[in-house]
């Protein structure tokens, strides 16, 4: 390969994906190498697509509002259905402690400019039909939140990329990241060495691991976390329902879900007990435990036939933080890693903000929120993030 | 209803079997239930599939995306084709069992999801299960591994998701090949299955759960199995997985119409349920499955239009063939179904010769009006359980068709010796015999070479056997019932040859066991001016299926037409296991060609044209009504991993998580020029068949929606 490549971007999944779009948008040649055999096929494709802006974390509502004007405009954009549907995010109450907490960020949230308010639980109750009333306090509703299929998403974005002369390489692991002085000079696979400049480590569950490769300690740890779909029914929920309390089973912290655009509703669970590791195998815990969380909250789900359960991994940080950065070590080298499992709605956002890091040094979003994901910072001095 | 027919022809489309040669006929339709709000009744303990098709009801519903008619394809349990609201919830409609006053709607597009928010009580837990051995699958295969099982004295879990036992040898109505010593030759599959299931029966430590299911296998080395509607977590400490094989399917236009669907399914209708599914058949397929299940056909008063294989010559026994082609079934080799038509449900086939390398040659179509086309071009087995439980580092095993496919007796061979190393991984000594392995060898075999036919030393004489058994097959049973011991295989083994010598009682035994009816008796002192003589042939049809005038088209062993013959009577032994002997007065010189006579006559081309310029494209996923044509555009876009093009088009993303439909698009692929070495497959995760919430979340699902939705 005598070609250079402005970059290359190392991982074609949630994070390299739209980096790899919004760089090629910007002009620049780009080369996207991955060690699976198609986009999306790490942890992507198991995130269950919902899309929110509402955080508590500036960085991520700046990233995440970006996002979804993205999704919500793709079709116009780039003529592919990714399966967008504006169904919003609703965080029905029952407890006086989740009512405490979601009420003290809702002002951040509007002084950040987002749509949120806190609802009565007539309104809970009307935005989730069949929702049990006893105990339901209330809840907020974010109508500017959606979902996105994922699997739709890869395969459009991957196309809108090479649309713009990006290339893509599946099956191909990068082994060393050669380098002149504290240049990079190019990225070497098995099947090739790729002369370049700039490296994009976009490399999710394998952060850690391709870091290395820069002699950089990047703390990324993926645990796992099981999800699980639905046939589809005639479209009944619209919101992204997120219950914070933890479970009676004393196995959850929190449990989501979502009817998508094909009807079928969609559900995931947060484990108290973090379970660290790359295995994504299934366990016979989590169906059980999952739908008693979902019956018990809305008795109606239990005819739903359940079709598929998986099991994917969040990249995590020591804080739970995310980490968008260029490397001081090593130039030409960046980094959006450490998603925390929520590659997908930062997805965009990320992508953008990297492509105007590596193009005109400078991020899309505020400085000091920026600084915030800076792989920089202290990771072991405790971030509270009150809505993970 | 026992009105004497001659024909098939007159026999009612939908409608139950009142008569019928081997099986008896079920009782009564007394369950009440609504279709639609139209008052049905079904037997009790049938399922809503079976109901729906006895009355004359073959769409169940129609398709969310491209609203096209849906009703059953596998009846198995496998797919998701059949779904109806049954009392508002969404349900396989060949897995549930109708209750009194249900009442079923179709599904038109996504089901309405019940507004139903009174939460039942729990149950009493999810069931935790440890035990040493798990069988999966209570057919052939399962049975016999439990009952070495049992009898090693080792508890054992044996689960099948049918209301009975005996896997597909439950809907086995002829006789088996194989060795009458070794695994009950000569018996009818559906009595096999008694005969396991009474040996098992007797042993105290094998626990059998029926109507039960296993749905996932999870890493840690826990199988999810649903019995009755309550979900259990069984832990075994050794699997073995004898879950059988699922029915390979064709890509052709129209192949998604109601009315086109696989033999299992055509056999569940009619031998299990006793319900009549078509008025006029379609067989595509002539391995054993195809010729048998059109010989079921025609036991059951079906008119079978014809059967087409695309290989030069029938892969299924020669005698299973040939029997059909005696009874009148057209057989055409080097033919295929070009397409299937209709508006709403199948009207007609289009079929065509096609040339060595399978295209289909231009020029041949014929087109028959048929309403169903029953699919079997092969089987594939089911071992997706096994695979997991190897990746977790169970103990695991298969037997039968999810080892390897091949016939029910290879099965019962294939269980026992898994069951026995199963026993001996738990310490207990009891080695297979090796014995045991040849003979499992030699029952899995494919058919062997064909001998000539040898005109019988024996003509001649008063009365003598002819034995067209012409190709190498494991079977015996002729060779263990004539009283005077005058037909053996001269080898010594149970594949070659039979051959008579020695004296004939007459008594006809032999005719009345050979499981491939290849076996007639010749009387030549019938008539002492020898114009004519008695040719004595098998028989597996009630009276009602020979012509009152006595007046019958003879036709030889291959199904070509001999001439005319006569009835002259019909004898029954009490140990001819439901098969009769006809006598057939036949013209003295017919007397060694005559091996049967037709029960229908071949059927005349349909009136309509073909037309050369009506061109479908195909579905290759039915579930979620993805076509060949968006396969192709993934293809040539470059998509080589299977789940890519899931995500892509969808393509085995629906209710059977791809069963069929992964299958066929690796076709698609080298149809496209794709080196298979290119393809990574789909990945495999639980569920394997789609399972309510409720299950798992150990409320009740079902009885408690009668309310109205507000």
């Amino acid at each position: 390969m005598s070609r250079a490549w402005d970059v290359v971007v190392i991982g074609a999944g949630s994070a390299g994906l739209p980096s790899a779009l919004s760089l090629a948008e910007r002009g620049l040649r780009v080369l996207v190498l991955d060690e699976l055999p198609a986009a999306g096929q790490g942890q992507h494709k198991a995130a269950i697509g919902g899309v929110r802006a509402t955080h508590s974390d500036p960085a991520k509502i700046l990233l995440c509002q970006d996002s979804l004007r993205i999704f919500s405009t793709w079709k116009e954009t780039y003529g592919d259905d990714i399966g967008w549907k504006r169904g919003g995010y609703c965080f029905p109450v029952f407890t006086e402690a989740v009512e405490r907490s979601l009420q003290s960020i809702l002002p951040i949230q509007k002084n950040a400019g987002l749509q949120i308010d806190w609802l009565g639980p007539e309104d809970i109750a009307r935005l989730v039909p069949g929702i049990v009333t006893e105990g339901l306090r209330g809840g907020t509703y974010s109508p500017g939140d959606g979902q996105v299929s994922p699997l739709l998403f890869a395969v459009a974005c991957e196309r809108a990329a090479k649309s713009k002369g990006a290339e893509f390489r599946y099956r191909e692991p990068v082994t060393a990241i050669e380098r002149a002085g504290d240049r990079v000079t190019a990225v070497v696979t098995p099947q090739g060495r790729y002369p370049t400049e700039k490296v994009l480590v976009a490399a999710g569950a394998r952060a850690r691991q391709v870091g290395a490769l820069l002699g950089l300690d990047v703390p990324v740890t993926p645990d796992s976390h099981e999800g699980g779909i639905t046939g589809p029914v005639a479209p009944f929920l619209d919101p992204l329902v997120v219950d914070l309390r933890p479970g009676p089973e004393g196995k959850t912290a929190n449990f989501y879900f979502g009817q998508n655009r094909e009807g079928q509703i969609i559900f995931c669970y947060t484990p108290k007990e973090l379970i660290v590791g790359e295995d994504r195998e299934s366990t016979s815990e989590f169906l059980p435990i999952v739908a008693r969380r979902l019956v018990s909250l809305i008795p109606r789900l239990r005819h739903l036939l359940v079709r598929r359960v998986w099991r994917g991994l969040y990249p995590m940080t020591p804080d739970g933080v995310i980490i968008v950065d260029t490397v001081q070590e090593v130039r030409g080298a960046y980094l959006a890693v450490g998603m925390c499992g929520q590659g997908f709605m930062l997805g965009p956002g990320v992508g953008r903000c990297v492509a105007s890091v590596i193009t005109e040094g400078r991020p899309t979003i505020a400085p000091d929120a920026y600084a915030a994901i800076s792989f920089y910072r202290d990771f072991h001095k405790a971030q509270h993030e009150a809505l993970k | 209803m026992t009105a004497r027919r001659t024909s098939a022809r007159r026999a009612q489309p939908g409608g139950r079997i009142e008569r019928h040669p081997i099986l008896s006929a079920g009782g009564p339709a007394t369950v009440e239930f609504r279709f639609a709000g139209r008052p049905l009744l079904a037997r009790e303990g049938e399922v809503i599939s079976s109901a729906l098709y006895a009355a004359g009801v073959r769409i169940f519903g129609r398709h969310h995306r491209d609203g096209r008619p849906l009703g059953i394809y596998c009846v198995n349990g496998q797919c998701s084709q059949c779904t109806v609201l049954a009392d508002g919830r969404p349900v396989k409609a060949c897995m549930t069992v109708v209750r009194p006053g249900m009442r079923v709607e179709p599904v038109a597009g996504r089901p309405q999801l019940g507004a139903d928010d009174r939460l039942p009580p729990s149950g009493p837990g999810i069931r935790e299960v440890r035990v040493p051995v798990l069988v999966v699958g209570g057919g052939p295969a399962g049975i016999s591994a439990a009952i070495e099982l049992g009898r090693a004295g080792i508890r054992t879990l044996l689960i099948d998701d049918k209301q009975a036992l005996g896997g597909k040898l439950t809907l086995q109505t002829h006789t088996f090949f194989g060795s009458v010593a070794d695994c009950y030759a000569g018996t009818r599959g559906i009595d096999i299955a008694a005969i396991l299931e009474r040996d098992l029966a007797a042993l105290p430590d094998v626990e059998v759960w029926l109507d039960a299911s296993a749905v996932g296998i999870f890493e840690d080395r826990a199988v999810g199995v649903v019995r009755g509607g309550r979900y259990a977590v069984v832990r075994p400490e050794a699997l073995l997985v004898a879950a059988g094989a699922r029915e390979k399917a064709l890509v052709f236009p129209g192949g998604d119409l109601p009315g086109v669907y696989g033999a299992g399914a055509f056999q569940t209708l009619v031998n299990r349920d006793l319900v009549r599914p078509t008025k006029r058949l379609f067989v595509l397929g002539g391995g054993n499955v195809g010729l048998i299940g059109a010989y079921h056909a025609l036991q059951a008063g079906i008119e079978v239009v014809g059967l087409v294989e695309a290989l030069p010559r029938c892969g299924g026994y020669k005698v299973h063939e040939d029997k059909i082609r005696r009874l009148g079934v057209p057989v055409w080799t080097s033919h295929t179904v070009l397409r299937a038509e209709g508006r709403e449900e199948l009207e007609r086939v289009v079929t065509a010769r096609v040339d060595e390398r399978f295209r289909p040659v231009p020029g041949t179509e014929r087109v028959y009006e048929v309403d169903t086309l029953l699919v079997a071009v092969g089987l594939s087995p089911v071992d997706e359980i096994l695979q997991k439980a190897r990746q977790y580092g169970m103990r695991a095993w298969a037997a039968g068709d999810s080892e390897e496919i091949a016939e029910a007796s290879a099965a019962i061979f294939s269980g026992r010796i898994a069951g026995r190393r199963i026993a001996e991984s738990f310490g207990v000594p009891v080695r297979a015999p090796e014995k045991w392995t040849q003979t499992a060898a030699v029952l899995r075999s494919k058919p062997g070479r064909e001998v000539p036919f040898a005109p019988p030393a024996a003509a001649g004489r008063a009365v003598y056997p002819v034995i067209r058994c012409v190709q190498e097959i494991p079977c015996n049973p002729c060779t263990q019932v004539c009283p005077v011991g005058s037909i053996s295989i001269p080898d010594g083994t149970i594949t070659s040859p039979p051959v008579f010598a020695g004296d004939c009682l007459g008594c006809g035994r032999c005719a009345g066991i050979c499981p491939g009816l290849a076996i007639v008796l010749v009387e030549e002192d019938h008539d002492p001016t020898r114009r004519t003589a008695v040719v004595t042939v098998p028989f597996e049809f009630g009276d009602d299926r020979l012509p009152r005038s006595g007046r019958v088209v003879t036709t030889g062993f291959e199904g070509e037409v001999v001439g005319a013959g006569r009835i002259a009577g019909v004898r029954q032994r009490a140990d001819q296991d439901r098969r009769r002997l006809v006598r057939l007065e036949v013209p003295w010189d017919d007397r060694l060609r005559v091996a049967g006579f037709r029960v229908q006559e071949p059927p005349a081309e349909a009136a309509a044209a073909f037309d050369p310029a009506l061109q479908d494209d195909p579905v290759i996923c039915l579930c979620e009504r993805v076509r060949r044509s968006e396969v192709v555009a993934a293809i040539r876009g470059g998509v080589r991993d299977l789940n890519q093009l899931k995500a892509a088009v969808r393509l085995g993303m629906g209710g059977c998580g791809g069963k069929r439909c992964m299958e066929l698009v690796r076709r698609v692929f080298r149809e496209e020029g794709i080196d298979p070495g290119e393809i990574t497959p789909g990945t495999w995760r639980p569920l394997d068949r789609e399972v309510p919430l409720a299950v798992f979340a150990d409320v009740a699902d079902a009885g408690d929606t009668t309310e109205d939705p507000k």
